[in-house]
């Protein structure tokens, strides 16, 4: 059997982290922001394996594993800080929390 | 296993478009966990089967169910129950439910395949991937280590309420 192009494999990371830039764009509810954010991640780890597997090397499932630790504690405390400005605006909407304070 | 990739390729990209569309966070999150589903079944066609079980496990099990947990503890309130029965219709998990059955075709496939469905390249498993990670990488460990505490302490600091102060007297 033939190995899959790398360059498929390329194109699909580039296509998940455009669809999860456009979700960070486009939508203004704070969760579907973690979530598209979680779908770029998964697409920049998609890329480094899809290259540690055209040259044969586990270093690309290593920075795999160092970006789905970064990944855990980012949306640790992303949903930390989701649920505290629930608390305090009601709402989850990030234009409710566009203005700073003074 | 060429094919694999591309209808597991094409279930992601489909199962993320119709994620970042949704209006309601539950039926995102249903689209989201197929998705990464998808990416997994790709990295085991890429010759990553430890990588493949890591997403499932960490990413579609771990992470998931905290977002799951976050999204219905914020589903609280006097409707909650008319929501929940607006979230169970069976329209609403019609879509995963045909992508994720497009995986589990792909995975019999895999499974019953046998030579034919062996990966063209190096397969690289657990024992190369934990060589490179305790070996040159071991500092990144450390590193990560450090980051996984530091999410921990700022979780709890930013979830902790002070108690209400006791009425004296």
């Amino acid at each position: 059997m033939e190995m899959v192009p790398i360059r498929d494999g390329f194109i699909l990371a580039g296509a998940l982290f455009a669809l999860g830039l456009i979700g960070v764009l486009v939508r203004r509810n704070v969760i579907f922001i973690l979530m598209s954010l979680e779908v770029m991640l998964n697409a920049a780890g998609l890329a480094f394996v899809v290259a540690g597997a055209r040259w044969g090397q586990p270093d690309g499932q290593v920075v795999f594993l160092f970006i789905l630790a970064m990944a855990a504690a980012e949306v640790s405390v992303g949903l930390a800080l989701v649920l505290e400005l629930y608390h305090q605006y009601k709402s989850l909407d990030t234009d409710a929390v566009s203005r700073m304070k003074g | 296993m060429t094919i694999v990739f591309y209808v597991a390729s094409a279930v992601a990209i489909v199962s993320t478009a119709l994620m970042i569309t949704r209006l309601h966070a539950v039926h995102a999150l249903l689209y989201l966990i197929v998705s990464l589903l998808a990416v997994s079944v790709v990295f085991y066609t890429l010759g990553a089967p430890f990588i493949a079980a890591l997403e499932v496990i960490i990413y579609a099990g771990a992470i998931m169910v905290l977002f799951v947990f976050v999204v219905m503890l914020l589903n609280l309130g006097e409707q909650a129950a008319r929501a929940e029965r607006a979230l169970l219709k069976p329209s609403m998990w019609t879509g995963p439910l045909i992508l994720a059955a497009i995986l589990m075709a792909e995975f019999v496939y895999l499974l019953t395949a046998g030579s034919s469905g062996r990966f063209g390249g190096a397969m690289i498993g657990p024992r190369g991937v934990g060589a490179s990670l305790f070996g040159p990488y071991l500092i990144g460990v450390e590193l990560a280590s450090m980051l996984l505490l530091g999410g921990l302490v700022g979780a709890y600091h930013l979830g902790y309420r002070k108690a209400p102060k006791p009425e004296v007297g």
